[in-house]
């Protein structure tokens, strides 16, 4: 079953007399259950992709539906709506709250929304997502208290947090070091089997390699749109040694 | 949203931030407590005046001759000689409430010390109308019942005369001159300073009433009696028997008028009332003036505070907020700010009014509508001027703001 379609979405940034063509007719279907990686170089225009399919931006043209409703003529809290009860955001810079502990940080978007859920389900909803990303005895730390990767881990708690049917990832690995990235993708590869579909953005290609489809976008366009068969996160970190590092380093990275 | 976590995120936010809120709110702290204390300050000072008036004369009621019919027509109040010393002696002698009642009789006189004179006003009184005045002798004494009933020359003079005519010696056992009869000053009499209507009270020769009558002033009747009440309660009732007796010993008819005015110094008292309230609200006004300059504090920090929460405000709409979300947010922190400083404020304001209170002499009033209002006004301007900042807060475009360093 499909839950985002995506028809000929174009997106125009105009200012002034300037109009630049970030998306020029973007054709892509994410099925249910995917693990999908989005790739491209600055430029390419994957973020504005991931903006529209976060209901964040509006395209300028074409359709967008998710889970069979046409978001792209949603207003602004209707929109708020779909961000809050349909999708999952996970950050390159973690966003979390500073001074706030792990569990009140989950908590934020039950805060908003519609369901009328009393504090005892809030609690109780956000201990579990924090249990699910391993996070369950770290409850009432704060974001400084926490390692890079244990903060991502909290934002990805708070992007489970409502249930969504789509979990979107802006280079989630960008701030970690590979180590931690790799644990990091273990999670999303373990998500992903229980039944959450995962969308990620990233440049990383050794990141992509963990997801079972990669989108490369070049000027707007989709250039390629391949299955792969994934790397398996726990294998790779089975086989990891120190030097892959030190490697990665002298390649560079 | 969950309305209960509205308060809880704007509580939880200022926390994050406790210096910062701490000064702002001392802002309202101090607009609130100048408001406080000017209000208690005025409230103490206008009861300071009633005090005085009081002082004036403590549950006074005056006496006046009524007007003279003459063929039928009025010629004017006071007119009259309608008041006898027998009827001064009547009051206090069967009015229970009445203690103390002075038939007063005024004359400008020449007095002559030496070489030296001195033109004055000299009273006759009887012994207690220095209690009726609450007016207390200085050194010497005041002259008894027992000299007033024998006429006996002696005087109490005040200040003015013993500077204008002794230039400041004392005077008492010293003897002055009266239309030629020799007169011994036995007391003198502390400062009163002005009179409510601007006269020297200090410019005074104060003699027994019998004197004055037989010896001085050529009159028969009483100008005034001035009597003094038990205690405020007792004044309408006595008011009422001094009328009835005065009726019953005037042989006044039933269909027939009062030969005389019973009036109190009520009046006066509420003049002055209403010129210290006029001050307390221009106290007031002043203090809220700096309750406005917190506001605008608040306003900048605010303005500050959205700038420096971009991001969360961003993060906050991509998790699902709605641009009404955001902005009850700002606004209710600015108002729980407001709340904050508002009860700060008051305490402030207390600790303050009873500090100058304890200082001025004043006694301190706490007004409980002052503090009232001091919240209102204070949640009110964390609404007026929290709303820029967190309508500004609700425009922000969550990309545009996630993205913001």
């Amino acid at each position: 079953m499909e839950i985002a379609v995506l028809r000929d979405i174009t997106r125009v940034y105009r200012s002034g007399k300037l109009s630049v063509e970030a998306l020029r007719g973007i054709d892509l279907t994410v099925r249910e259950g995917e693990f999908t990686s989005i790739m491209g170089a600055s430029g390419s225009g994957k973020s504005t992709l991931m903006n529209i399919l976060g209901c964040l931006d509006k395209p300028s043209g074409g359709s967008y539906q998710l889970n069979g409703e046409d978001v792209s003529k949603f207003n602004k809290d209707k929109l708020a709506s779909v961000r809050n009860q349909t999708l999952g955001f996970v950050f390159q810079s973690f966003h979390l709250l500073p001074r706030t502990s792990a569990l009140e940080n989950v908590e934020l978007p039950l805060i908003y929304s519609e369901k009328n859920l009393s504090w005892k389900q809030i609690h109780k909803m956000a201990k579990e997502a924090l249990e699910i990303v391993g996070l369950g005895d770290r409850i009432k730390h704060t974001p400084n208290e926490l390692s890079g990767g244990q903060q991502q881990r909290v934002a990805i708690a708070r992007a489970l947090v409502s249930k969504p049917g789509l979990l979107l990832a802006d280079e989630p690995t960008g701030n970690l070091d590979s180590r931690t990235s790799l644990e990091l993708i273990e999670l999303f590869q373990r998500l992903n089997r229980d039944g959450l579909t995962v969308l990620m953005v990233t440049h990383e290609p050794d990141v992509a390699r963990f997801s079972e489809r990669i989108v490369t976008l070049r000027d707007g366009l989709i250039r390629s749109d391949k299955k792969i068969e994934p790397r398996d996160a726990v294998e790779a970190l089975a086989n990891w040694k120190d030097e892959e590092d030190i490697e990665l380093i002298n390649e560079g990275y | 949203m969950k309305w209960s976590a509205v308060p809880y995120v704007a509580v939880k936010a200022l926390q994050r931030n406790r210096m910062r809120t701490l000064l702002t709110a001392l802002g309202i702290i101090i607009g609130v407590a100048a408001v406080i204390t000017m209000v208690g300050l005025g409230q103490g000072a206008s009861s300071e005046v009633q005090e005085q008036v009081n002082r004036l004369g403590q549950n006074v009621v005056l006496v006046f001759p009524g007007a003279r019919q003459l063929g039928g027509v009025s010629i004017g109040g006071g007119s009259a000689n309608t008041l006898t010393t027998e009827d001064a002696r009547a009051l206090r002698e069967e009015i229970p409430e009445v203690i103390a009642a002075s038939p007063e009789v005024r004359s400008q006189r020449l007095i002559v010390y030496g070489n030296r004179n001195w033109q004055t006003r000299v009273y006759g009184q009887s012994h207690d109308y220095l209690q009726i005045r609450q007016w207390p002798i200085e050194s010497g004494r005041m002259y008894t019942e027992e000299e007033v009933e024998r006429s006996a020359l002696v005087a109490v003079v005040g200040q003015t005369i013993v500077e204008e005519l002794f230039e400041g010696s004392d005077p008492i056992g010293e003897t002055i001159r009266i239309r030629g009869i020799p007169i011994e000053i036995i007391g003198i009499l502390s400062v009163k300073g002005m009179s409510l209507m601007g006269s020297v009270q200090d410019d005074i020769v104060l003699i027994p009433y019998t004197t004055a009558f037989q010896r001085v002033s050529g009159r028969s009747h009483a100008m005034v009696i001035n009597i003094q009440v038990y205690n405020e309660e007792s004044m309408d009732i006595a008011q009422a028997k001094i009328t009835d007796l005065l009726r019953e010993r005037h042989g006044l008819a039933p269909y027939q008028e009062n030969d005389f005015t019973v009036q109190t110094q009520e009046d006066v008292a509420q003049a002055a009332t209403e010129t210290s309230r006029i001050m307390t609200w221009l106290l007031a006004s002043i203090a809220g003036v700096s309750l406005f300059v917190g506001g605008i504090g608040i306003m900048n920090v605010m303005l500050v505070s959205v700038t420096e929460r971009t991001r969360e405000v961003g993060l906050r709409l991509a998790v699902g907020a709605r641009s009404p979300d955001v902005l009850l947010q700002f606004l209710i922190e600015a108002v729980v700010l407001c709340l904050l400083g508002g009860i700060g404020g008051i305490i402030l304001g207390l600790f303050a009014t009873e500090m100058i209170a304890s200082y001025a002499g004043w006694p301190a009033l706490f007004s409980t509508e002052a503090m009232i209002v001091a919240v209102t006004v204070s949640a009110a301007v964390g609404v007026f001027f929290g709303f820029y900042p967190a309508w500004k807060a609700s425009r922000l475009d969550p990309i545009v703001a996630l993205r913001s360093e």
